[in-house]
């Protein structure tokens, strides 16, 4: 299975760290975007372009300041180009996720059924939806679609990373089919539901690559906040040679761009872009496609997640877990009955019916003569005759609903009984369903059988109370089996019975008490949540109609996916925040490092200010300069990997952050630019 | 000092109670003698026809406001200009030339009493009783209406904090929300806050012998009578009313040009005593008022408890600068009242700049360098207790910024009370930000640049520190001056109203238009995850970023004027001293 080495797993290694192509191929985007059009994008990064411009006509112009202007100017370029090359670091790593998904997007060749049942041959890229296309055993499917006809079994690790196959059926939750995955058995008929273009590979990559990434909106808010601190420097540096003026001093103007580009936010403007389009990366690391950024923000702010019982909180099929054997009859006899009633029955119940039998000591015998009665709607019951040589029904085993073996059981003249009744009834409390054996008139007890919670589930459930989020689950059982499961689960909440409309009620309701609804989902009958939802997962295994819906589509199809998702939306907001707050507070300590350097040679007394003594004015710049730049680099593979999120009180966090980045923010320049002063006076700069 | 602690106990003692009773007042329902009031509040609202009835959303409320705004705006602009004409002029003042009167007008309609001219010379009785105490008694309470309708929007409209105690909010989204009647608040705030406690100060500063008099002053012969002197003219007339609303209401603006100093506007440590708790007491007030005006309790103990740290600071910083300014204690008692002394002179200074009142009984131009820097702080932060209303909706607009970064920092699309704030939201901050700066460092720039529009008694440091005080002063609607200007020019008159303007009309408009924006939201009950704001965390943060945004856009300007002024000054004294 050459496919094995995934895409995904290539976002993972990715993810991981920076290699060195990556690095060279964003070195070489870092010039590129040196263009003035990229420029105006970021308001910040433009002032400081223009600045670069402006020291370097100085330079040029004014006697005496080349030297000492060149290298103003040059430090201006390289703060720029770190800042372009932060976001084209992140834009190259979204790239080399691309190009490994391009490879699952070959030339392929689809065969096109039309309406008088004739096939012909199309390449996939021109396939519109709609087109009713055929996919055979060992055939790539060649676009998105729903399968209309036919049942299959599809290696999806070109897309997903999964290599175990899954199963793919028409008519059921599990009907969506991804272009670029391979059908491993069976033949099926697919409805082309993409067009050229807009399939799920072409939205990845066109994701990850980071082309037309839209801002979204809290980033544009951050942005405009920016721009107007950007502005009010703009104007504070502005006004200075005038105030100066009226002291009879004159303020050198190298310097006073150098303030400038020191004092606005450059360090969180040349890392925004970077934070966004990471935060995109991470929520595909995780095999989370998010048809925007802003889908994967708000989830940071997910109050309550709705999910559907089936599927994603249960397996899905009921697991035999328990023989309940009436008064007098040997557990033993139960237990070898319900086997070979269900030695032939395909169904996951049988299945764990005959491995649960053997668990419990039954020996495997392959019954000669053996007739076994199939499950139909009208009898509701299967089971096995088992005859002699002569043909003669020895044993005849039925399992089946209460009420249909009751009345099985009535039929061949025995009694009803009682205890019968108190079983059904104590298994059905516990949230099983109860499935009664009989042989011949003989009713000998009950099978439990059980929703198992799927493993780890209830864990995970624990971490999104911690984060504040409360889960529902919503399922078509009765009452009963729901508290059961619910319980078992560890949720916190459930709508048993639910209707489709019930789920859209709960949803309506939330949201009118404020609160962020998320909604997990993979049916048919799921789209209308999923689209009423502020956030819709939908299961990559689920239906499209529920893909459609959903603004977030999980390709591991994992329920408890959304805790991923929610800590991604968290991480982005902490990081744009902790960065932003770091960014205005280095500028206290630049100050202390500008203005003397700045004022003194005009007004001698300032030097009682100079509390960081460093080597000379010029030097001062120029080392607050050089960490403006270098900070940016530096906190590269923070932007890029986001600051951690620890589960716990918003108090406690905001405490935390506080500390680290506006008080080590306040702290770190002064060392910093301490430092660079001694470096640049040992240079004998 | 002990007049300060005096005054800060004292403001608290007062402040709490009046805080209740004035968000009784604000609130629906009843209210404590309103026998008494509401039949004279229903006459004023029937004389002001429908529009004192039901409701207003956020877009009325602004236009009644500035409807109010404009129709003061000329009655009182017409009448200083044509005083000379008008009855009640018994020391015969001219009319004023057009830009002192468009700058008087301006200066005392938004609340800031900024004086380019001296009141006991050029305005009529007419002018002082109407157009300056009527704009001293009104002003306030337009500023405290828009505060209560600021505060009804953050909170989802009027009928969610005025619905049963503990009901919440409704969350249906959409829709524009009830934030009040201006009128309405207006009126009733005047007469059961404003009103009566202007009575009881005006008593209280008669009985210290604040002049309170129709009658025109005396003509006596002074004991150091000159030639060019024979008699003196002690301008009289009805001063305590005037003073007392000056102080109550966060005005400054005094019956004499050099306002508080003069002995007949302040003559007993008692009425020193009371004028200074008047400076605070309805700011004060204003702290406490949110709490129960919004049924959010514990939202006080932020606000207060903010306004009261960054006072205590201020305050005790102003006193130890003063007490510690460098050069000998005689030489810095000039321009300062020797009655009082520099402690309460330093005191009443750093109150009189932290609420946007600006009376002054000290010149600050007589400062310390560095004490005449933190009463300038004072006045960019202008929300350590701040104007009526005012204040509170400035500390408001902090809150939102502090919000946005904390909300950012703890993983949450960042919200106020459960509201997001969001683009619309910043994009308004966004302008508020940049607003100040324009102002203050612009117009200080280009006086600078012009020397000869500056007029400047100082060359130098100082003068820096004259030009940014008065811009500052102006856009903070403080009012005070660094004095030392030569103010009463065109330019200074034009530009300052211009600066008045914008630091009173978008300071007040712009937070309403966003609590119109955020009552319409959707609101997140508050659960685990969410910030816990009334906590010294969060307090913290909030300081934090007052105190960084100021010193980030005006610490060149600052380093430019009070300290290298003080630098200078320690220079000076060093050489001498050695």
């Amino acid at each position: 299975m050459q496919t094995s080495s995934t895409s995904a797993g290539h976002l993972r290694r990715a993810a991981a760290g920076m290699d060195r192509a990556t690095l060279s191929v964003a070195a070489i985007e870092a010039f590129k975007k040196l263009s003035p059009r990229h420029a105006l994008g970021n308001p910040v990064m433009a002032i400081v372009l223009l600045g670069t411009v402006l020291t370097l006509v100085i330079s040029l112009t004014t006697p005496g300041a080349l030297g000492y202007g060149l290298l103003v100017t040059a430090i201006l370029l390289v703060t720029v180009l770190f800042a372009n090359f932060a976001e084209a670091m992140a834009e190259a790593r979204g790239r080399g996720q691309a190009s490994s998904l391009r490879a699952a997007r070959k030339d392929l060749v689809a065969r096109v059924r039309d309406e008088a049942g004739n096939e012909r041959h199309v390449p996939a890229s021109e396939l519109r939806r709609g087109d009713i296309v055929i996919v055979s055993e060992g055939e790539l499917i060649p676009a998105d679609g729903e399968i209309i006809k036919g049942i299959a079994t599809v290696n999806e690790a070109a897309v997903t990373g999964e290599s175990a196959p899954v199963l793919r059926e028409a008519g059921t939750d599990r009907s969506g089919v991804i272009g670029g995955t391979k059908v491993l058995s069976d033949e099926i008929l697919i409805e082309v539901s993409a067009e050229p273009g807009g399939s799920f590979l072409d939205r990845m990559i066109a994701l990850v690559e980071g082309a037309n990434r839209q801002k979204t909106p809290n980033e544009i808010a951050l942005t405009m906040l920016l721009a107007a601190m950007t502005l009010t420097f703009v104007i504070v540096v502005a006004s200075l040679p005038f105030m100066a003026g009226f002291l009879g001093a004159t303020l050198d103007p190298l310097l006073l761009i150098a303030l400038l580009v020191c004092l606005i936010p450059t360090t969180i403007s040349g890392l925004l872009p970077a934070i966004g389009i990471a935060g995109m990366n991470r929520a595909l690391s995780a095999n989370v496609l998010a048809k925007s950024g802003k889908a994967v923000e708000i989830a940071g702010d997910v109050d309550v997640l709705l999910l559907d019982k089936t599927g994603t909180i249960t397996h899905g099929d009921r697991q035999a877990t328990q023989f309940h054997a009436l008064s007098g009859i040997d557990p033993a006899r139960l237990r070898d009955a319900a086997m070979l009633s269900s030695l032939a029955d395909p169904t996951p119940e049988g299945k764990s019916i005959v491995k649960l039998a053997l668990q419990q000591g039954a020996t495997l015998v392959d019954p000669e003569h053996a007739h076994f009665v199939q499950f139909t709607a009208q009898t509701r019951m299967s089971g096995v005759d088992l005859k002699d040589a002569s043909g003669t029904i020895q044993r005849s085993i039925r399992k089946g609903a209460g009420d249909a073996i009751t009345r099985y059981v009535q039929g061949l003249g025995g009694a009803s009984d009682a205890e019968l009744q108190g079983r059904i009834d104590a298994v059905a409390r516990s949230g099983a369903t109860p499935l009664v054996v009989a042989e011949g008139k003989h009713v000998l007890g009950v099978v439990e059988l059980s929703d198992v919670v799927k493993h780890g589930v209830a864990e995970r459930f624990a971490r999104l109370r911690a984060m504040g989020i409360k889960t529902v689950m919503i399922t078509g059982d009765n009452p009963l089996t729901a508290a059961a499961i619910a319980a078992e689960a560890g949720v916190d909440d459930y709508i048993a019975e639910a209707t489709p409309e019930d789920k859209l009620a709960r949803i309506r309701q939330e949201q009118a008490n404020g609160r962020l609804v998320a909604m997990v989902g993979d049916g048919t009958n799921d789209a209308p949540a999923l689209a009423q939802a502020d956030i819709g997962l939908a299961m990559n295994s689920g239906t499209q109609a529920a893909k459609e819906a959903g603004n977030m589509v999980d390709l591991d199809s994992d329920p408890a996916k959304l805790l991923e998702v929610v800590e991604i939306g968290k991480q982005q907001l902490i990081t744009r925040g902790a960065l932003t707050t770091f960014s205005l507070a280095n500028d206290v300590s630049k100050y202390f490092a500008i203005l003397p350097a700045l004022f003194a040679a005009a007004i001698p007394s300032m030097a009682a200010i100079d509390v960081m003594q460093l080597s000379s004015p010029r030097n001062a710049v120029l080392a607050a300069l050089i960490f403006n730049a270098l900070v940016i680099p530096a906190l590269i593979p923070l932007a890029l990997r986001g600051v951690r999120f620890t589960p716990g009180s918003a108090n406690a966090l905001l405490r935390r952050n506080m500390l680290v980045y506006g008080l080590g923010g306040v702290v770190l320049p002064f060392v910093a630019i301490k430092l660079i002063d001694l470096v640049l006076a040992s240079l004998g700069v | 000092m002990t007049t300060f602690w005096l005054v800060v106990v004292l403001a608290i003692a007062l402040g709490w109670p009046l805080g209740h009773y004035m968000a009784r007042v604000l609130r629906g329902g009843t209210a404590p003698l309103d026998v008494v009031f509401l039949p004279v509040e229903r006459g004023l609202y029937r004389l002001l026809g429908t529009s004192a009835n039901g409701g207003m959303n956020w877009r009325g409320f602004v236009m009644a406001f500035m409807f109010a705004n404009a129709v003061l705006f000329a009655l009182v602009w017409v009448m200083f200009m044509t005083q000379d004409a008008l009855p009640l002029n018994p020391d015969a003042a001219p009319n004023m030339k057009w830009d002192l009167a468009l700058h008087t007008m301006v200066s005392f309609l938004t609340n800031t009493n900024q004086q380019h001219y001296s009141g006991q010379a050029q305005l009529s009785y007419l002018s002082q009783m109407v157009g300056i105490v009527g704009l001293q008694m009104i002003t306030p309470m337009m500023g405290l209406a828009m505060l209560a309708a600021t505060l009804r929007g953050l909170f989802g409209g009027r009928e969610a904090i005025e619905t049963a105690e503990g009901a919440q909010a409704p969350a249906i989204e959409g829709g524009e929300r009830d934030v009040g009647n201006f009128w309405r608040d207006v009126i009733r705030a005047g007469l059961r806050i404003m009103l009566p406690l202007c009575l009881v100060w005006a008593a209280l500063l008669t009985s210290q012998g604040v002049p309170s008099t129709l009658q025109r002053g005396a003509d006596i012969v002074p004991i150091d009578a000159t030639v060019e002197m024979k008699t003196q003219h002690i301008p009289v007339g009805p001063v305590s009313a005037m003073v007392a609303a000056k102080q109550l209401g966060t005005n400054g603006g005094g019956w004499y040009g050099p306002n508080g100093t003069v002995a007949l506007e302040n003559p007993t440590p008692f009425s020193n005593l009371l004028e200074t708790l008047a400076l605070i007491l309805i700011p004060v007030g204003c702290a406490f008022m949110v709490g129960p005006f919004t049924r959010r309790r514990k939202l006080t103990a932020l606000i207060f408890g903010t306004m009261l740290g960054l006072s205590l600071l201020s305050g005790l910083g102003t006193i130890w600068l003063e007490n510690n300014a460098p050069g000998t204690a005689a030489a810095i008692m000039e321009g300062k009242e020797v009655r009082f002394g520099p402690d309460a002179s330093a005191a009443y200074a750093a109150l009189t700049s932290q609420t946007s009142n600006g009376s002054v009984i000290v010149m600050h131009d007589s400062l310390a360098p560095l004490a005449g820097g933190v009463v300038i702080t004072n006045m960019l932060i202008n929300s350590i207790w701040g104007g009526i209303g005012g204040g509170v909706i400035q500390l408001l607009v902090y809150m939102l910024l502090a919000l946005f970064l904390a909300g950012l920092m703890t993983g949450r699309t960042p919200e106020m009370f459960g509201r997001k704030i969001e683009m619309f939201e910043v994009r308004w901050l966004a302008l508020l930000i940049l607003v100040q700066p324009l102002a203050i460092l612009g117009f200080t720039a280009i006086t600078l640049a012009i020397p000869s529009l500056a007029g400047v008694s100082n060359p130098g440091a100082h003068g820096v520190s004259q030009v940014l005080y008065e811009y500052t002063s102006a856009f903070a609607n403080n009012g005070s001056g660094f004095e030392g200007l030569a103010d009463n020019t065109v330019w200074w008159n034009v530009t300052c109203a211009i600066v008045l303007l914008l630091g009173r009309i978008p300071v007040l408009v712009v937070p309403l238009m966003i609590a119109g924006s955020m009552a319409r939201k959707r609101v997140a009950p508050e659960g685990p995850g969410t910030l816990q704001i009334e906590s010294p965390t969060f307090a913290l943060t909030l300081a934090a970023v007052i105190g960084i945004l100021t010193v980030l856009q005006f610490m060149p300007a600052l380093v430019l004027g009070p300290i290298a002024d003080h630098l200078q000054l320690a220079a000076i004294a060093a050489a001498s001293g050695g």
